[in-house]
């Protein structure tokens, strides 16, 4: 609990055509934690996601900070930006049909990222991306590779885009509704590989969801979001048993089985 | 006072373009009905010095009959625009039955609708235009139904698109599981949701039929002489090439309404869709 | 009340449902289901992403053709919806979409959506009873003004609303869910299911909801039947079935849902995926993902015996 924090958001404001979005978000993710970040449609939980990769739509205007190791992005030059992204900071996202790119084989696409931002030679490439694929437990990975994205399910496309983006080792991972997509089943088994490289690879993950039974599976800290802003944080134990904003309250007493039982 | 006006119109409406082609369309409209007001001269009258260059008096030069030529552009005006306008609403009315029908019935209404679409779409539409226009003899009624033989097509195509998309959607369905007639349905749940991109295309193809009349007339297969039509003054125009004036403003009347109702269709398209671009991060939220 | 109180109301009887794609051999979505709805009876059909339920749904409100098998309403067979105009008598059967902004035409007031419903339950001969579209807009929870107003003015929960009062309005005896819920926001999705079953209910016709969400078709369904792979492989009282699951798909499927109980208990996983419908696994369609599989799973495909379940631990 007392390592330093790697992603720092603080008091973050976005406006975006004359409407505000976000109002100050504070947000302090750690390695090897799962920050999970709740709240419902239009809560600005999404756009703070993107904001700590800093994509922004355009003509988004921001103020605060988002830190990452100590570097200010919302200050940092596009080409720099761009550099970190990806490297330090990667991005899993809701759809894994429509996040792959569907004529290009998943070799091509985890080796391209590798050779790109780690300058890499072809064979070693390779050898890193099978490598991923098993990390991710693709079963055969190295036949995936040649394999393009619409021969795998929906489960197994999300472990591909989770590994395209621990590629190059980054050190925060940001996961928007990452198994809102699949199937329960399904989404049991992603929830635990991630739980599980945060746990290996002392990975921070920022966990954008909606649905609280998923943040009190994987989550140590949880942040409820709501008209743009953080109501309440804290351990995910005392948030879920015992809220202290009246929002969080409402949230949880709307789930089945919390009402009645 | 003029800026503020502008800033009460919609976003889309406000770009240059739009209000060029705003204003463009407007004054060919006030033409079209001022015409007799505004020339000064008949348009038909040979009582001017022949091929006259342009001058006081004569403005946009006489051609070689010693007829105005600001005039009978003028007057040309009403000639080719309202044609364009009746083309366009008549191929919108039967490009769009037709498709919507195709659309929804499917089956056989559909294939034998779109093969005949398939057909015409396969000839070059002007040779298509002008077989047509020869076979039924040259005059400016058989030229708009000779445009309106090889126009019909893209609005059935579009509108049966349109329709098979709206076909399925789950309102529609709604309402059949309602007790909605095929009739009911169409008329109320989908005519009402294609209107929009049909009124796009017909304006973008108020231009494209305008081009297309006055192509047969300038291929001697429209308007007789000596009707003031743009297109048969272009033709003139042709025989004279040092006297520039004749064909050069027909042409530019032309070019501008074809440009005008082209930037209105833009701007009409812009204004039903807005740009993906500035609602993406709006979408996103709604589905976060 | 209906001629054979015993009857039930809505009855499926192996229903296949085949979907053809150019090219490749047809696809049982929906490969031999019997279910039975009774009037004033909340059935729940849970499943995941690809086991038949929409198109079930779909088959019984006539939108889909069976390729065999017979689908009766109140004993009138149901005739697959085409271009003509549906039976009168068949529109007791409505549906709740699951999409909230393409259920609702974008270019009519509510109100007039609403009216269509009225004049489906008039023209079916229902004797008038004065319902207005304001009066069913008060019933789903929203104020009366809303009939003046057009779809895109409401969130995605309160057109849910309006869609299950416009189903209401034709005064159906039998309302099929499919996934009404899953579109909405976690707040909105147990009070739109709530509504649903207090409103089916309180009008004694009965509901068929369809949903992948187990923990919510718990609170509402009196019955529940689990879907797998075009076939049900468990059915029973919903207290039964989730206290008690008995197919180790169920049981698998119950483990795998995340509680909100702040504990960090990762769900169990269930290993492999849902295999392609075009080409199901041979014997029992499960059996490649079982934990208790056995010799002969993989050849014998087993039957949903009366106990409501269909495994062959059930019937050795």
């Amino acid at each position: 609990m007392t390592t330093a924090t790697v992603l720092e958001i603080s008091g973050l404001t976005l406006d975006l055509g004359g409407r505000r979005i976000l109002g100050g978000v504070d947000l302090a993710v750690r390695p090897g934690q799962v920050h999970g970040l709740a709240g419902e449609s239009g809560s600005g939980k999404t756009m703070t996601g993107l904001a700590a990769l800093g994509l922004l739509p355009p003509g988004a205007r921001t103020g605060g900070r988002i830190e990452l190791e100590g570097t200010d992005l919302l200050t940092l030059p596009p080409r720099q930006l761009a550099a970190l992204r990806g490297r330090s900071v990667s991005m899993v996202f809701q759809d894994p049909s429509t996040s792959l790119h569907p004529m290009l084989s998943i070799g091509h696409q985890l080796t391209d990222h590798l050779r790109h931002h780690l300058k890499l030679d072809r064979k070693t490439a390779k050898e890193r991306a099978a490598a991923l694929l098993t990390q991710v437990r693709i079963p055969n990975p190295r036949e995936a590779l040649v394999r393009y994205p619409h021969q795998f399910s929906g489960g197994m496309r999300q472990r591909i885009a989770i590994a395209i983006a621990l590629a190059c080792e980054p050190k925060v991972l940001i996961a928007d509704e990452p198994t809102t997509a699949l199937d329960v089943t399904v989404q049991a088994g992603v929830l635990r590989l991630l739980r599980g490289l945060c746990d290996d690879l002392g990975l921070a993950v920022l966990l954008v969801t909606h649905d609280l039974g998923v943040m009190s599976a994987i989550a140590d800290q949880v942040s409820v979001m709501r008209h743009g802003l953080v109501v309440e944080t804290g351990p995910r134990g005392r948030v879920l048993t015992d809220p202290q904003h009246e929002y969080t309250r409402t949230l949880l007493d709307s789930l089945p089985g919390r009402s009645t039982v | 006072m003029r800026l503020s006006l502008l800033k009460r119109l919609p976003p889309a409406w406000r770009r240059p373009l739009a209000v060029t082609g705003g204003l463009v369309a407007a004054f060919w409209l006030v033409i079209v009905v001022a015409a007799p007001l505004l020339a000064p001269h008949d348009p038909l009258a040979q009582d001017l010095p022949r091929l006259a260059a342009p001058g006081a008096g004569h403005w946009f030069g006489t051609d070689e009959l010693g007829r105005d030529v600001l005039s009978r552009v003028l007057y040309g005006a009403r000639v080719s625009i309202p044609l364009a306008l009746l083309l366009v609403a008549m191929s919108l009315l039967a490009g769009g039955v037709l498709g919507a029908c195709a659309g929804f019935f499917g089956r056989w209404v559909d294939e034998t609708v779109m093969r005949i679409a398939d057909l015409v779409f396969a000839f070059p539409t002007v040779i298509l235009a002008m077989v047509v226009a020869a076979a039924l003899g040259a005059s400016l009624q058989n030229a708009v139904l000779a445009v309106l033989v090889v126009s019909w097509p893209s609005y059935a195509r579009v509108t049966r698109g349109l329709v098979m998309g709206l076909r399925n959607r789950e309102f529609v369905l709604s309402g059949r599981l309602l007790g909605f007639s095929a009739w009911r349905s169409l008329r109320v749940d989908i005519l009402p949701n294609v209107l929009g991109p049909l009124l796009v295309l017909a304006t973008l193809d108020i231009g494209t039929a305008t081009l297309l009349l006055s192509g047969l007339s300038f291929l001697g297969l429209g308007a007789k002489p000596p009707t003031a039509e743009w297109g048969a003054m272009v033709a003139d125009g042709t025989q004279q090439f040092d006297k520039w004036w004749i064909g050069v403003f027909p042409g530019l009347a032309i070019l501008t309404v074809v440009l005008a109702f082209n930037f209105l269709g833009d701007t009409l398209r812009d204004a039903l869709d807005p740009g993906t671009a500035r609602t993406i991060g709006a979408e996103k939220e709604r589905v976060a | 009340m209906t001629p054979h109180p015993t009857a039930p109301l809505l009855s499926v009887d192996d229903l296949v449902v085949q979907y053809h794609r150019p090219g490749a051999p047809p696809t049982r979505a929906v490969a031999g289901v019997s279910l039975q709805v009774r009037a004033g009876e909340v059935v729940g059909l849970v499943g995941e992403s690809g086991c038949g339920k929409s198109t079930l749904a779909r088959a019984v409100c006539g939108l889909t053709a069976p390729a065999e098998g017979r689908i009766t309403y109140a004993g009138t067979p149901v005739r697959p919806l085409r271009v003509r105009r549906r039976a009168p008598a068949l529109t007791g059967v409505q549906m709740v979409f699951q999409d909230p902004y393409g259920s609702l035409n974008p270019r009519r007031r509510v109100g007039a959506q609403l009216s269509d419903g009225i004049r489906t339950a008039a023209e079916r001969g229902e004797a008038p009873d004065g319902t207005s579209p304001e009066d069913l807009l008060t019933r789903v929870g929203l104020p009366a003004s809303a009939a003046e107003r057009y779809p895109q003015e409401f969130s995605g929960g309160q057109r849910q609303r309006i869609a299950i009062a416009r189903a209401l309005a034709a005064r159906p005896r039998l309302l099929v869910g499919d996934e009404p819920i899953s579109a909405l926001d976690a707040s909105a999705q147990l009070q739109v299911a709530t509504l649903m079953r207090s409103l089916a209910v309180e009008s004694g016709a009965g509901l068929l909801f369809i949903s992948h969400d187990l923990s919510v078709v718990r609170l509402i369904a009196d019955r529940i039947a689990v879907m797998y792979l075009g076939r049900i492989v468990e059915t029973g009282p919903t207290a039964e079935v989730w206290d008690e699951p008995r197919h180790p798909y169920t049981r698998a499927l119950l483990a795998a849902v995340p509680r909100p109980d702040g504990a960090g208990v990762l769900p169990a996983e269930l290993p492999g995926d849902v295999p392609d419908p075009a080409d199901p696994p041979s014997g029992c369609r499960f059996h490649p993902r079982c934990p208790q599989v056995f010799d002969g799973c993989d050849r014998e495909e087993p039957q949903l015996i009366a106990g409501g379940v269909a495994c062959r631990l059930y019937t050795a």
